[in-house]
């Protein structure tokens, strides 16, 4: 069987990660192809059902950044996003997903090199992790019905 | 409002666990202003059951709708077809909404979401405090808009007991509401009417007398 490639998305705010993200790609720095991000006007957007339609969609960890704390273009969103990823933890490990596959980090826009260790540090989490209980299950069926398409 | 909280995922997914299509009703009142059984709660309680059931053997279909209220017969009207195509439903509404899901649709299995609470409000975001005990016959006119059989631990008429310690309450950490009427009279200049013993209140108006009905002639519709 191939090599587990993790599904991640990554929320990223707009004024940091997103820009961080650029930086890293015209620092021509390497980062795990795994990261999928979806740009947020702000990492205060996250809402826990996000959170959980993710996983619901298939991805097999996710995880949240905004601007350094104290640095939130919208004052108080990196705040509001922690306390919601922290929830977003718990209903996870309630429904036996895991919540050690959902994480908050935060960086500026200036933080190239910090973006790619973020992803790198994710993808490896999640590559330790597995495949997520709704992803293993689907593999273990293509595996058992053949059913690969 | 009536303030109150979802119960532990665990109890609800037992609840459900021998129901293969469910419908998840929350409603736009109270429940939606103290988060706990709105239309996002219901999202997010219908995302989380069927992520818990897609890594078993019987997974599970969610229907989920919010209701204007749901302790109205006209609301409930609305959801009739919803109703007949599933097993069973779950209300994110206090005990008053779950109760009157039930009574209007007999022949479905009905299940609470939420541990209904009390009456409150919201003091600040995220933090709901007990205001009112519901006893049927006020007395805040009488000890300055504060509540001392909702908020006082004992639920003392002429207090405050003896146990008040520097603004706390001994029995709970919360602060001595008889400390707070004394505060507030004293303020007013009121405290001339403090020193008036109250009697014993009528605890028959209260729940203590059994149901209470609650009717407005003028009001009903009919001949
Ligand atoms: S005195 Fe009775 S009705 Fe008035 S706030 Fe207190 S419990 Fe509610
Ligand atoms: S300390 Fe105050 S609030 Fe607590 S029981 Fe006594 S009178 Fe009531």
């Amino acid at each position: 069987m191939s090599e587990f490639q993790p599904k991640i998305v990554a929320f990223c705010c707009y004024y940091c990660a997103y820009s961080a993200a650029d930086l890293a790609g015209s620092m021509r720095l390497q980062y795990p192809p795994t990261i999928r991000m979806i740009e947020q006007p702000c990492s205060g957007r996250i809402d826990i059902q996000l959170i959980l339609q993710a996983f619901e969609d298939g991805a097999d960890g996710v995880y949240v950044a905004g601007c350094l704390e104290g640095d939130c273009h919208f004052l108080k969103g990196n705040y509001r996003a922690k306390r919601r990823v922290a929830e977003a933890k718990k209903i996870l490990d309630d429904v036996g997903i895991g919540g050690e596959r959902v994480e908050m980090y935060n960086l500026s826009g200036s933080m190239g090199p910090r973006f790619a260790e973020v992803a790198h540090e994710m993808h490896d989490r999640i590559k330790g992790l597995g495949p997520s209980p709704l992803n293993k299950r689907a593999t273990k069926k293509e595996v058992m019905t053949g059913d690969c398409s | 409002m009536i303030v109150a909280e979802q119960k532990p995922f665990e109890e609800i997914a037992k609840m459900v666990e021998i129901f293969d299509k469910v419908l998840i009703l929350g409603c736009n009142e109270c429940v939606t202003v103290c988060l706990s059984g709105g239309e996002k709660e219901v999202g997010v309680l219908a995302t989380s059951l069927r992520l818990y059931r897609k890594q078993g053997d019987r997974p599970i279909t969610t229907v989920e709708e919010t209701l204007v209220r749901q302790c109205e017969w006209e609301y409930l009207d609305e959801i009739e077809k919803l109703v007949e195509d599933v097993d069973c439903i779950i209300s994110m509404a206090c005990g008053v909404g779950v109760q009157f899901v039930a009574e209007r649709f007999p022949d479905k299995w009905v299940i609470p979401a939420l541990d209904t609470k009390c009456a409150g409000g919201a003091v600040e975001h995220g933090l709901w405090e007990e205001r009112c005990g519901m006893c049927g016959e006020c007395i805040l006119h009488k000890t300055g808009g504060v509540c001392p059989v909702a908020r006082c631990s004992k639920r003392i008429l002429n207090g405050p007991c003896g146990g008040s310690q520097n603004g706390k309450c001994e029995v709970k950490d919360v602060d001595c509401i008889w400390d707070q009427i004394y505060k507030r009279m004293m303020a007013l200049g009121r405290m001339d009417q403090l020193m008036e013993i109250e009697l014993e209140k009528d605890w028959s108006k209260a729940r203590d007398g059994g149901p209470r009905k609650m009717s407005r002639e003028e009001v009903m519709i009919g001949e």
